[in-house]
């Protein structure tokens, strides 16, 4: 199969979580757009590295994945306890960082 | 013999220094002190003077270098004293007179509570005027001539409560520094021209220089001397200077400092030689300045203010004769002294009438002193004939050699100079003649003063009587000493001499001298001896109104230079405030207003900073695909 398909699927998957990202108010649909965009670059890397072949891109979606695990640990436990001071987790709602 | 030139200068320095700061413990004794050190100046320089005589006249001139007072590389500006036969006879005249003038203050100042301090400006004024004449080169120069600057401010405005003479002061010092400005660019062109300003080798070498620098220098040097010595445009200022206490008049804007102009210009002698342009002014700014304070001292009822145009007057000869190069430097100097004599020995008169009429100035209101106070008549009788060139008195010794070398001028600038001068002397007789039968004949129009005091003349004091007879007796004989002893021969191996051939011979120049003279002191007698004098003067003819008004000189000025000096200032300050803080204020609201808007952007809403995240990474990746593409 021509990996050049699997580059067209990340960008894809990028397209939706962005767009998902800047459309939906719902802070953990965000966060979960967040993850697809990581994902999709993750998906790019891999094909890169076996395009290239050399294993540098799956080296880097290693790093990714466990940023990712680390962000989602500290990203949820922020909107927990945003949920539980405003009861909202929309993400309009927390627009006090302004002049 | 040459180390004692620094104490001529010291002399009186001391004196200015020790009565300025000694307090109020030296007010007894103060005025002693400063005519005692003003008299040892005289005393050296008589000593000094008694050496030069003795020498051969190419060996007279003595050096004196102190130390070096900017010491730069490539500029050097030493404290150094230059005395030859010129700085010689200046030295003699101002501490002669000046020591005079001190004795003279003695009485005249007598019941002033100032008078320590008055003697510590007069101390002042002499070393510096000292300083002037002594210096060997134009930088030292310089330093007298704004030391005399200073004092003649300080002593015109010596009465400073009264508001007219501390903005007479103010003037003098303003008017004096429009000249003084001429004097540094002279010695800046003179820098840049021959890399040093010491007498001897920028004259040595003038004739090296470019006409037109030479033309430069000239001119500058011709506007300070227009400054100090109060000649046309930069005259206003002396009229009013006679604010001052009278003895200041006599000796600064009489005697001493106005001639430092004439000076500045015999000195610089070699580059007026090799710029005629330069020289052609200098006898066109005598010659209008002649008659200037000539028609003017025919107008005013001041006695002060007559006698000042008078001086002004003299001084345009003076300028005139020093214009026409060597056929008139020794003249113009030989006036110099002459009139330092006759014109301190008037004012010192005119002082004695005031001081015996409570202070009054106006002359319509003396008459018939001449009883009342016989030496100051007789005295004031002297210094008047020796002024109007009455045979055998020095004047006429004086003002005729000039009127003969404006005529020997030749050409056509020959014979209009000489007709200015012969009609100048004619004017001279009749102003003079009118002082002298307003203040001393007719008969009394003597009016209270004041405070309702009649006035009661009578002879001034002996410290005041003394000098002027001695000044009265100078310029009886001074002419025809320097006619007999040679001033000629005195101060051509300095100045340079060319002997001048009137077209019409020196024995017709002499008689037309005298009978303008006569014509002159004829229409005055006619005009103010014949007929009684008004109390109150008559309105006049136009020209009269005018010379009352020294010839609109200061509504001239104020017309130009102070109305054009404010609009230009406004108009300044019109653009400062629109274009300038425009530009300034511009950018600052320009800034402002786009950072407001800027802010804006800043909303809170984190899907609204994703969009701006997102469309600048867009931005980002196109602009490096373009790249790569191109």
């Amino acid at each position: 199969m021509n990996p050049v398909n699997y580059l067209y699927l990340s960008a894809l998957l990028f397209t939706i979580g962005a767009a998902g990202v800047l459309i939906r108010r719902n802070a953990i649909v965000v966060f979960m757009c967040v993850e697809l965009m990581l994902n999709a670059c993750n998906l790019a890397f891999v094909t890169f590295s076996r395009m290239h072949g050399n294993l540098d891109g799956q080296i880097v979606a290693f790093f990714t994945m466990v940023v990712a695990a680390a962000e989602v640990v500290v990203g949820l436990a922020i909107i927990v306890s945003v949920f539980r001071a405003r009861h909202s987790a929309s993400v309009d709602d927390a627009s006090l960082m302004k002049l | 013999m040459e180390n004692l030139i620094a104490l001529l200068v010291g002399a009186p320095l001391l004196g200015a220094a020790v009565l300025l700061c000694g307090g109020r413990r030296l007010d007894r004794t103060g005025h002693w002190i400063g005519t005692l050190l003003a008299a040892v100046s005289f005393a050296i320089g008589l000593a000094l003077f008694a050496d030069m005589l003795g020498k051969g006249a190419e060996e007279r001139a003595l050096y004196q270098r102190l130390f070096t007072w900017i010491p730069v590389e490539g500029f050097q500006a030493d404290i150094a004293f230059q005395l030859d036969q010129l700085s010689m006879t200046f030295v003699l005249l101002i501490s002669g007179v000046g020591t005079l003038i001190h004795v003279y203050s003695i009485g005249y100042m007598e019941h002033d509570e100032r008078r320590r301090r008055f003697f510590g400006y007069l101390n002042l004024f002499v070393a510096a005027m000292l300083l002037l004449v002594l210096a060997d080169n134009y930088l030292l120069l310089y330093f007298g001539w704004e030391g005399v600057g200073l004092a003649s401010y300080l002593l015109i405005g010596f009465w400073q409560h009264k508001p007219s003479a501390a903005t007479a002061a103010k003037k003098a010092f303003l008017v004096n520094r429009v000249g003084d400005i001429g004097l540094s660019i002279a010695i800046m062109i003179m820098f840049t021209t021959f890399g040093t300003f010491a007498f001897g080798p920028v004259l040595e070498a003038s004739g090296q220089a470019s006409q037109g620098t030479l033309t430069a220098i000239g001119l500058m040097l011709l506007l300070a001397a227009c400054g100090k010595s109060a000649q046309v445009p930069l005259q206003s200022w002396l009229g009013d200077a006679m604010e001052g206490p009278t003895p200041v008049s006599a000796l600064i804007h009489a005697a001493t400092m106005v001639t430092a102009g004439v000076y500045l210009i015999v000195r610089s002698a070699d580059i007026f030689n090799a710029a005629p342009d330069a020289q052609l002014v200098v006898t066109i700014v005598g010659a209008v300045t002649l008659l200037f304070g000539a028609i003017v001292g025919c107008a005013k009822d001041d006695i002060k203010k007559a006698l000042a145009g008078s001086t002004m007057s003299q001084i345009g000869y003076m300028i005139l004769a020093a214009g026409l190069g060597p056929i008139g430097y020794v003249f113009a100097i030989m006036h110099l002294v002459t009139h330092g004599f006759f014109k301190a020995g008037l004012f010192l008169g005119a002082g004695s009438v005031m001081h015996g009429m409570n202070d009054e100035v106006d002359m319509r209101k003396y008459g018939g002193l001449r009883t009342y106070m016989p030496v100051t008549f007789v005295t004031f009788g002297l210094g008047y004939l020796a002024i109007i060139g009455f045979p055998g008195l020095s004047g006429f010794f004086s003002k005729d050699k000039i009127i003969e070398a404006a005529f020997a001028k030749g050409g056509a600038e020959g014979w209009i100079l000489g007709a200015v001068t012969l009609l100048g002397a004619a004017i001279t007789a009749y102003y003079m003649t009118r002082v002298m039968l307003m203040t001393f004949f007719g008969e009394k129009r003597w009016q209270p003063d004041a405070d309702g005091n009649p006035p009661h003349p009578h002879e001034s004091p002996r410290s005041m009587v003394i000098p002027m007879v001695l000044l009265a007796v100078g310029s009886v004989a001074g002419g025809a000493v320097f006619e007999f002893a040679g001033f000629v021969e005195w101060l051509e191996p300095v100045t340079g001499y060319e002997h001048g051939h009137p077209p019409i011979g020196a024995a017709a120049v002499t008689a037309c001298t005298v009978a303008v003279m006569v014509i002159g002191v004829g229409l005055a007698y006619l005009q103010y001896g014949r007929r009684p004098v008004p109390a109150v003067a008559p309105r006049g003819s136009l020209l009269t109104r005018a010379a009352r008004r020294d010839l609109l000189q200061d509504d001239f000025n104020h017309a130009v230079f102070v109305t054009g000096g404010t609009h230009l200032t406004r108009s300044l300050v019109y653009v400062d405030h629109s274009l300038v803080d425009g530009v300034v204020n511009g950018t600052a609201a320009s800034v402002g207003g786009l950072s407001g808007r800027l802010r804006k952007l800043q909303n809170g809403y984190a899907r609204s900073y994703a969009v701006s995240m997102f469309g600048g990474t867009a931005v980002l990746i196109a602009a490096t695909l373009l790249m790569r593409a191109v």
